[in-house]
């Protein structure tokens, strides 16, 4: 549990040593934040606010102003699913809600496993291929309620490869790991 | 005028020799457009398919990445430049295809045509890709080097007269290049269409220092990505026209804004930073004129209303991005307080070629109060999406039908939706009109920053508005009154209407609301935002009246006013498509075998109609739901 908040104020410190304590640098500065940690957690901003010398309320202002930023950890792999005009209007909504049911969690939510969270994006502007689901670098072109399903079954076996694989490849490793527990 | 500069004709002169030993004519060139779409399409894919299969046969090529040619529906591009033969364009290229390329026309002598989109020079043998009807509406001046060139190597848009105008511009007084843009009638491409020349004036005029350029890249509109294809394909472009601004108002700092949802704009516009800067065509002391001048990249946090200046400007001091009460025009009081100009991406990109070419020849092009051309971004419901650059006051049908190669299925073309959230839906009546600032404002819509999204006949007028309600209305900054709480309002009863909740009084009431919002917001966002109500109100109006009256959606779309029904008569009996895919397992057999989905179970995911097999297309959409037959089969 301590763990978590030692990495955060570790990650905050190190971007933080690349900038000067001008407030103009508060954006760029959490967009590194961003990167490193993957999101912006409560201590991160009060670190923040606490080197550029501002009221923590100025950073939490900015955070919650812009749609880049996200104050929940995300998930392991993001879904991002494109909401611009051409995507909406081939049914990206359709799209959403295929993804909101299969994973049971609402846009801006991370699943509780932390695997998947899931978001909306304004335009990706992939239009040609409408409509578009980014996951995690990827764009998926011409996304479908089955290609949903697809998509998150590819994960699942891949998951399950990589327990097995791991299995396998350690065996004794986890035949210790069961014994301890 | 003084001869060439000699530091800058030195520059030129290595770039001329690089670019030439690397066309010596004696190897293949083979440029793969990478830009987003392409990579989307999976350019990256077929780029490492083409090195690999060059490197296993050992043939001596030259493999370089390009950007947008502007057609996006063919992509991935790739373009295939082999001594003694034409230039060829070949387009939706797969790895399989890739690798026969390379094979049938790299290594051996078959040119295949079936792949190709045309030869990209004229020649006797094979058809060039200007004899396409697009070509004959269509002048390029941004979108001239746009994937032809290597974004990421300074030394081919040199070669190809870059940074000409800049060191042409730095041997001019900045009296001489501001007379230029006014002669040259620009106005600003960022959707307003403010004449470039009085931005320029003021900001120079304005006493206090130092002054700063910012180039507007803040492209929010979803359905837009015009911006983003000249940041990946041409930065220079940009960078140039910026330095030869600053030049000319005397600022000594810069800034592109670019949306960091564009991460490869952002890179691409990074290395060129570095590449003109190592060249000392950015920096102290420009080109040996004495001239200092510095850009630095700002990366935009994703909120539209940034892209309206002040907001912008808030934005790159670290505060959220609020607009504020104009005047003070940022021209006179900008970033930091002191005078800042800020120009879209597209204007910037412009003052090269008129710098090189006068004004005369810019204000030849297009129409009487509109110079020059526009770039559109064509989206939706069009056979060819992609970019197109045309002269002011080509009409909307010449675009759409002509250079877009109209509807898709054989489907009817019902409204184009011009300028995004700010702008209007357009129906087939006004297909006529010339595309220029003025007419397009006349007919309620704008032409924003360019975005052009195609609707047809499957596509409901009133979930649209609502769209771009919705979008408006979760980026409205919050500050003004009526366009915080009347785009909520207004997003209300536009869901009503598409879930069959509304009353006849509220198409009265959307419009006073529309009319009130436009009158008491302070930026472009919350003037602009009512724009997709007042239109589609406007041209059709039917449509609000058969959700509002009759509780139906005719273009079958909202999710609440339709249901899926098989027909029995249609549906085959021993086929099992719909069944297998429905997502939701909705759809059984009945006794008959027949399949019947429980309305309750379905979720509207359209999956079955696009399952079912063609030749039945049993599976249809009835709105309102009540069409749908009671089920015989429960008792």
């Amino acid at each position: 549990m301590t763990e978590e908040p030692k990495q955060i104020l570790q990650g905050t410190g190190k971007v933080l040593k690349e900038f000067s304590k001008k407030k103009e640098n508060l954006v760029p500065i959490l967009q590194q934040v961003q990167n490193q940690l993957g999101y912006i957690p409560r201590e991160a901003m009060l670190e923040i606010a606490d080197y550029l010398g501002i009221p923590d309320m100025d950073v939490y202002s900015v955070v919650t102003f812009y749609n880049q930023f996200r104050r929940n950890p995300p998930g392991k792999h993001s879904i991002r699913v494109c909401l611009g005009t051409a995507c909406h209007m081939k049914g990206g909504y359709i799209v959403l809600d295929a993804w909101k049911r299969r994973l049971g969690i609402e846009q801006g939510g991370t699943t509780p496993d932390r695997e998947f969270d899931l978001d909306t994006v304004a335009c990706v502007g992939c239009c040609a291929m409408a409509p578009v689901t980014v996951v995690d670098t990827e764009v998926e072109g011409k996304t479908s309620p089955t290609r949903v399903d697809g998509i998150l079954l590819s994960y699942k076996l891949e998951k399950e490869k990589g327990s097995k694989g791991k299995g396998k490849g350690k065996s004794k490793g986890k035949a210790k790991s069961k014994s301890n527990g | 005028m003084p001869e060439a500069n000699a530091a800058f004709q030195q520059i030129k002169n290595d770039a001329l020799d690089h670019v030439q030993r690397f066309y010596d004519g004696s190897k293949p060139v083979i440029m793969v457009g990478t830009a987003t779409c392409g990579r989307a399409a999976g350019a990256l894919e077929v780029l490492g398919v083409i090195r690999k299969a060059l490197d296993k046969e050992h043939v001596d090529a030259a493999v370089l990445e390009v950007g947008c040619m502007g057609h996006c529906y063919a992509e991935p591009l790739v373009i295939i430049n082999k001594p003694g033969h034409p230039a060829m364009a070949y387009g939706y290229v797969t790895p399989e295809i890739a690798q026969r390329l390379v094979r049938d026309y790299v290594i051996g002598e078959d040119p295949s045509l079936e792949f190709t989109l045309g030869a990209l020079e004229e020649n006797d043998l094979i058809p060039s890709i200007y004899d396409l009807p697009r070509y004959s509406y269509e002048q390029h001046i941004i979108l001239t080097n746009c994937g032809y060139i290597d974004p990421e190597d300074i030394r081919q848009y040199i070669a190809k007269g870059g940074y000409e105008a800049l060191d042409r511009a730095l041997r001019m007084q900045p009296q001489e290049i501001v007379d230029e843009v006014r002669e040259s009638g620009l106005r600003g491409r960022g959707g307003a269409g403010f004449p470039t020349w009085q931005k320029w004036e003021a900001c120079r005029d304005a006493p206090s220092k130092p002054r700063y350029v910012i180039c507007n890249g803040d492209e929010g509109d979803p359905g837009a990505f015009m911006d983003r294809a000249i940041l990946e394909s041409d930065p220079h472009q940009v960078i140039e026209g910026m330095v030869i601004a600053a030049y000319a108002v005397g600022a000594r700092y810069g800034y592109i804004y670019v949306r960091a949802e564009y991460p490869l704009a952002v890179r691409r516009v990074q290395i060129a930073l570095r590449q003109a800067r190592s060249l000392g065509l950015l920096g102290r002391n420009i080109l040996g004129s004495g001239f200092n001048f510095d850009i630095k990249l700002f990366q935009g946090s994703g909120a539209f209303v940034c892209g309206e200046e002040t907001a912008l400007i808030a934005s790159i001091e670290g505060k959220p991005g609020i607009p504020r009460y104009r005047p003070p025009f940022p021209a006179v009081s900008g970033l930091h307080g002191k005078p800042t100009l800020i120009d879209n991406v597209k204007t910037l990109a412009y003052l090269p070629q008129i710098i090189n070419n006068g004004s005369e020849w810019f204000a030849g092009i297009g129409t009487e109060g509109s110079r020059g051309t526009a770039v559109f971004a064509l989206a939706g419901k069009v056979i060819n999406t992609g970019l197109t650059e045309v002269p002011m006051g080509t009409t909307l049908r010449q675009i759409i039908f002509d250079i877009g190669g109209g509807i898709p299925n054989g489907k009817r073309f019902k409204a184009v939706q011009i300028g995004g959230p700010s702008g209007g839906c357009l129906p087939e009546a006004a297909l006529d009109l010339p595309v220029d600032f003025d007419s397009l404002s006349e007919a309620g819509a704008m032409m924003g920053s360019g975005g052009m999204v195609v609707l047809d006949e499957d596509d409901c007028m009133v979930e649209v508005a609502r769209y771009f309600l919705e979008f408006t209305q979760r980026e409205s900054c919050g500050k003004c009154t009526m366009c915080r709480l009347g785009t909520k309002h207004m997003l209300e009863m536009l869901t009503d209407i598409t879930q069959g909740r509304g009353r006849v009084e509220d198409m009265e009431t959307l419009q006073e609301l529309a009319e009130d919002i436009k009158a008491g917001s302070l930026c472009g966002l919350g003037k602009t935002a009512p724009n997709p109500i007042l239109t589609t109100l406007k041209y059709f109006r039917d449509e609000y009246e058969a959700h509002i009256k009759e509780k139906r959606c005719p273009a079958l779309m909202c999710h609440d006013l339709i249901a899926y029904y098989i027909l029995p008569d249609k549906c085959e009996r021993s086929c099992d498509a719909c069944v297998g895919t429905c997502t939701v397992e909705a759809i059984s057999s009945n006794r008959k075998g027949i399949k019947v989905i429980d309305q309750e179970k379905c979720v509207k995911c359209n999956t079955c109609l696009d399952a079912c097999p063609p030749q039945y297309n049993a599976v249809i959409r009835l709105s309102p739901p009540e069409l749908v037959p009671a089920s015989k089969d429960k008792k």
